[in-house]
């Protein structure tokens, strides 16, 4: 476990401190400290199980969503507590938009897909402009400049994910989550979503849960591996914890943890 | 070792092909009343439809052999159909958002979508006697007693666990990831449920909205406590306070009129019915059809 760096740096634009994420009774991931970097790809890796997209989800709240998932500590983001009384988790999630693991796409056109989350979020402007924009930086605008008004469903499903990226460029966040966006894609696909997202990451930072180590080798410039200890009163259950955290170089090539070792050389997991 | 050639004697196929006549002949029966019932009424009351029917009013038994038309009743059906689906339809889809949507499964939605079935299991009388004791007898509509409102008060009474029902069932159909995908952009709850479920689920609402009146426009016994029944036209909007015709309360009354003349008209008006309601499910079918087809461009 990593050290409690109690001062949040400058360049930290997202810090978990001390967060403990439950499903009711049962406790999915205890005491996590983090820091994301602003502009970096941070990819969250681990075995099933062990609370990676649990503590992804709770980066914008989305964890509101799941029947009695409570949690207990801060995430700072831009020196606020989201999880503070007072903060209105949609202006979170506009802040930091989310990319999940099917392909989700409204069943409308592809540019009302576009539109819709720019729409509702009092965009006014050239909506034709943005909607192209979005699609330029996913990669997308190639492959169907010639059918904007065709359904979002009508695309692949890498397309679709795509399309979903390009949703949540429009409404222009500061960070993007995904969470195992590749996971349902084939592999030409997975490489085009992973061109994006180098791509992205001039704009954007970028906060990734994969279960590919492959994945989080290409893209990523900080790797936290997460890890599942059975409790201590031993009754089978398990939960999760940040095992290490580090630049990718070092968690790949010198990982500090015997587990880190261990689950990237394929013996676990 | 047995042979793998299909052994008809073996007492396993017998029996299957047994079972299969069986479930054959029970589901004939159960279809038979049903084209009886629609042949009867399409002869019966096919051969009495003529143009007069639609516009006259009807008269009263045993003054003369012409018996008139339904207009009053045919218009006074539409009427207390259009007034139940006003207050059943916005209650219910309402009522069905907060169950699927809001309520979280806690102990107060159970109790709710309880009290929605027993709701749909009561009798339709009752809702007729409890309007009667809630508006008729208390002439609390402006002083009016029976009236074509207070029958389709009756009648939204009979909709509404229907139109409930169909829209909880339909917006828990629609995938939670495009509820997540909504939020994801930063859509609140109230903006999601307007954009993506409900349009998601227009398909099953708009089933149970159309089954709901269908249901609703053949009810008899809630209005008779209720709405009554007239012979007049209706010529304005001060008539929605006075007793009001409907087509299933003059089948029920000239039905069992000694006059022939009457009797036919119950037969016209049985014949109009049945092919409104049928038109109405069809209807449902195509729209059902329709909005499947424009979701998979």
């Amino acid at each position: 476990m990593i050290k409690n760096t109690k001062k949040t740096q400058k360049n930290n634009i997202l810090s978990l401190e001390d967060v403990s994420i439950s499903y009711g009774k049962f406790e999915a991931v205890k005491n996590i400290f983090c820091n994301f970097k602003k502009g970096d790809i941070t990819s969250l890796i681990g075995p099933s199980g062990c609370g990676k997209s649990t503590v992804l989800r709770s980066l914008n709240r989305m964890n509101d969503l799941i029947p009695n998932c409570s949690l207990k500590g801060t995430v700072l983001f831009d020196g606020t507590n989201i999880y503070d009384k007072r903060v209105d988790p949609v202006e979170v999630r506009r802040r930091i938009g989310m990319v999940f693991q099917q392909p989700n796409p409204f069943p409308k056109s592809i540019y009302e897909n576009i539109a819709f989350g720019a729409r509702i979020n009092g965009f006014v402007g050239d909506m034709d402009n943005l909607v192209e924009l979005s699609l330029k930086k996913s990669a997308l605008w190639d492959e169907c400049k010639d059918k904007l008004n065709d359904s979002g469903y009508s695309l692949s499903g890498g397309q679709q994910q795509r399309l979903c990226i390009a949703r949540t460029i429009a409404i222009e966040p500061e960070i993007i989550l995904m969470d195992e966006p590749c996971s349902a894609l084939d592999p030409i696909s997975t490489l085009k979503i992973e061109e994006t997202m180098h791509e992205l990451k001039k704009n954007y930072t970028i906060i990734i849960v994969t279960h590919n180590m492959q994945q989080a080798l290409r893209v990523s410039d900080m790797t936290a591996f997460f890890n599942a200890i059975e409790y201590e009163d031993g009754d089978g259950g398990k939960v999760g914890y940040l095992a290490e955290f580090n630049s990718t170089k070092k968690i790949f090539s010198s990982p500090k943890e015997k587990t880190t070792q261990e689950y990237i050389s394929g013996k676990f997991g | 070792m047995n042979s793998l050639f299909y052994q008809k004697n073996s007492s396993r196929n017998i029996g299957d092909k047994v079972f299969t006549s069986l479930s054959l002949i029970c589901v004939v029966i159960a279809i038979l009343p049903l084209i009886f019932l629609v042949t009867y009424i399409l002869i019966k009351g096919g051969a009495q439809i003529t143009p007069e029917l639609f516009t006259l009013e009807p008269n009263p038994p045993g003054d003369d052999l012409d018996a008139g038309g339904i207009n009053p009743a045919l218009i006074g059906t539409l009427i207390i159909t259009t007034i139940a689906s006003i207050i059943a339809i916005p209650v219910g889809v309402g009522g069905g958002i907060y169950l699927a949507e809001y309520s979280k499964g806690g102990p107060f939605s159970r109790f709710i979508r309880f009290g929605v079935n027993v709701l749909a299991g009561v009798p339709s009388i009752i809702a007729g006697v409890f309007i009667y004791a809630l508006i008729v007898s208390t002439k609390i509509l402006f002083g009016s007693m029976y009236s074509g409102l207070a029958g389709g008060m009756a009648l939204s009474i009979l909709m509404l666990p229907t139109v409930i029902k169909t829209t909880d069932e339909g917006l828990k159909l629609v995938p939670n990831e495009l509820r997540y995908a909504s939020l994801g952009v930063g859509a609140s709850m109230y903006t999601t449920i307007l954009k993506i479920t409900l349009p998601s689920a227009f398909r099953s609402i708009a089933t149970g909205v159309v089954l709901g009146i269908a249901r609703a426009a053949g009810e008899t016994a809630p209005l008779i406590f209720t709405a009554l029944f007239s012979y007049y036209y209706i010529t304005g909007f001060g008539d929605l306070f006075y007793e009001m015709g409907s087509l299933a309360v003059l089948i029920y009354n000239f039905a069992l009129e000694p006059y022939d003349a009457q009797n036919k008209l119950a037969w016209a008006a049985s014949f109009i019915l049945v092919l409104s309601i049928l038109s109405v499910n069809i209807f449902s079918r195509i729209l059902a059809a329709f909005t499947e087809k424009t979701k998979r461009v």
